[in-house]
């Protein structure tokens, strides 16, 4: 009997933990337009999870577009198809890599970074401090982070389209022999506004994991600094498993239409 | 010594309050007067913070209720809630201090975030308090962290009074600091207190503390409130219970559990 009464304890926390989300989740959302709102705290957030972020997503971005021509060129070269590499690699980036290194990288700097101070307010009681000023704690730290993260996603996953693009470009006219100026025309005759928009609006949707896995992390986390590392811990590989999983069924329903 | 016809300021009837199978209050009855300085004694671990969690409301009890000036607070929320805040102010044990904020900001963040006062009037104001506390202007453009452990405390101090509330309540004052800073902080909530003729409640296992700081003393045992009385009578208690506490004594009916 015993196995049963350990699948039944993993299963009722697993349970209990949905819940507690999907109402943090509830709270959250049904906050963001609740006044006061803290303008500037927003804008705070946004410099920190979107504007500090723009090196890690631009490298990561860059090398993507840099390794993914070169694979498809391998590819493409087995049956004399690579005039296509311009046109698979902006449908790549825009469509899939570009949100989803954003959406990890962003995840690791931001949600572990969002975890780990909330958590550490958690424990220090500084939480516990802002209700009792009559400030309420979902709307002063987790509003603010979420609004940022949607809003701010988005543009960083713009910026990370043409930085990867760009590294396709690099790599395909210094080493793989291609035309610079007939590269460009490809990508650009190619690419539509429907495969940048996908992007964009999935990445608002990772934007929006993140924030919400580090809150929830730093809101839950409990008894001093093993604490905090395990919120930190759970932020980051919670909002990584999300963003791959909403990434296949949101790429499915984008797909679909 | 009871106040005819005033409603207490505070009020538990029978809160319970458990976590999983453990329980921590077991249905406190306590009554808080107008004006008077209360401390509630007990061991670590007997659910002396859970108690005035419940009050505030950051922790709901399970059962029981709870009445501030006489309006039922149990089961507030939102912006009755904020509301009733607006009556308390908090020194909590490790300060608590927002380390993103300089300490001014940290002072006045009750007026300016939960009143809307303005940000220079509120500064005017937290340079007033800091001063109050025996802290001059220069410390207000500190971040907390620049701070040692019993400024800490009085920064923390000036941050629960800063709004003028009408009940203040102090989580372990005096932990943490030493013997002169302790006392230091004690003589200081004496005074504020007498000044603002305010109601606190503290929790402490400070003995020196407690009998500084209040009129009257609680004891909180196992989840239940096993004596109340004015503070020149603990000596005299005739609870042995409480006299092991207040001398601090390993023998005697308390058990010490080493494992919570």
């Amino acid at each position: 009997m015993n196995i049963f009464a350990a699948i039944g304890r993993v299963f009722l926390a697993f349970l209990a933990q949905t819940g507690r989300l999907t109402l943090f989740m509830t709270d959250s959302v049904t906050s963001i337009l609740r006044p006061p709102i803290y303008w500037t705290l927003i804008g705070q957030q946004m410099l920190r999870i979107g504007y500090f972020s723009l090196p890690v997503v631009g490298l990561t971005a860059f090398f993507t577009g840099g390794a993914l021509a070169l694979q498809i060129y391998v590819g493409s070269d087995r049956f004399g198809a690579e005039s296509f590499v311009p046109n698979i690699v902006v449908l790549g980036i825009t469509r899939e890599l570009g949100p989803v290194i954003a959406g990890l990288m962003v995840a690791g700097r931001v949600a572990a970074a969002i975890a780990a101070e909330i958590g550490t307010m958690r424990v220090t009681e500084q939480i516990d401090a802002l209700t009792t000023l009559s400030t309420n704690p979902i709307k002063y730290l987790v509003v603010p982070r979420l609004v940022a993260a949607v809003v701010t996603l988005p543009l960083l996953v713009l910026v990370a389209d043409a930085i990867g693009v760009f590294g396709g470009y690099v790599v395909s006219t210094e080493s793989l022999g291609f035309n610079g100026a007939i590269y460009i025309k490809n990508t650009v005759d190619f690419v539509t506004h429907d495969d940048v928009a996908s992007g964009v609006i999935k990445v608002a949707v990772f934007g929006f994991i993140i924030a919400l896995m580090g809150c929830y992390n730093g809101f839950h986390s409990k008894g001093g600094a093993q604490g905090v590392g395990n919120a930190t811990t759970n932020a980051v590989v919670s909002s990584s498993i999300l963003i791959l999983a909403a990434n296949y069924f949101l790429t499915s329903i984008l797909f679909s239409r | 010594m009871t106040q005819t016809g005033d409603t207490p300021k505070i009020e538990l009837r029978g809160v319970k309050k458990r976590f999983g199978s453990k329980v921590v209050l077991d249905g406190i009855d306590l009554v808080l007067e107008r004006g008077h300085s209360m401390v509630v004694i007990g061991g670590s671990g007997t659910g002396k913070s859970v108690m005035i969690k419940c009050v505030l409301g950051i922790l709901k009890p399970d059962e029981g209720k709870i009445f501030v000036d006489g309006q039922e607070v149990t089961r507030l929320h939102g912006r009755a809630r904020e509301a009733v805040l607006r009556k308390f102010g908090m020194l909590f044990q490790g300060s608590a201090l927002f380390d993103s904020l300089l300490v001014w900001e940290n002072v006045a963040f009750g007026l300016i975030q939960g009143r809307g006062v303005a940000r220079r009037r509120a500064r005017d104001i937290a340079v007033e308090k800091l001063a109050k506390v025996g802290l001059g202007s220069e410390v207000a453009m500190l971040a907390p962290s620049e701070l040692s452990g019993g400024m800490q405390k009085r920064v923390g101090l000036a941050r629960a009074i800063a709004a003028d509330p009408e009940i203040i309540f102090f989580d372990e004052p005096t932990t943490g600091l030493d013997p002169i800073m302790a006392d230091v902080i004690n003589d200081l909530i004496v005074s504020t207190v007498k000044d603002l003729g305010v109601t606190t409640l503290s929790i402490t296992h400070d003995m020196a503390s407690a009998r500084k700081i209040s009129s009257r003393i609680a004891m909180l045992y196992k989840g239940k409130i096993i004596w109340n009385g004015p503070t020149e009578e603990i000596g005299t208690s005739g609870n042995p219970y409480v006299d092991q506490f207040i001398h601090g004594r390993a023998e005697g009916p308390i058990k010490m559990e080493v494992r919570s």
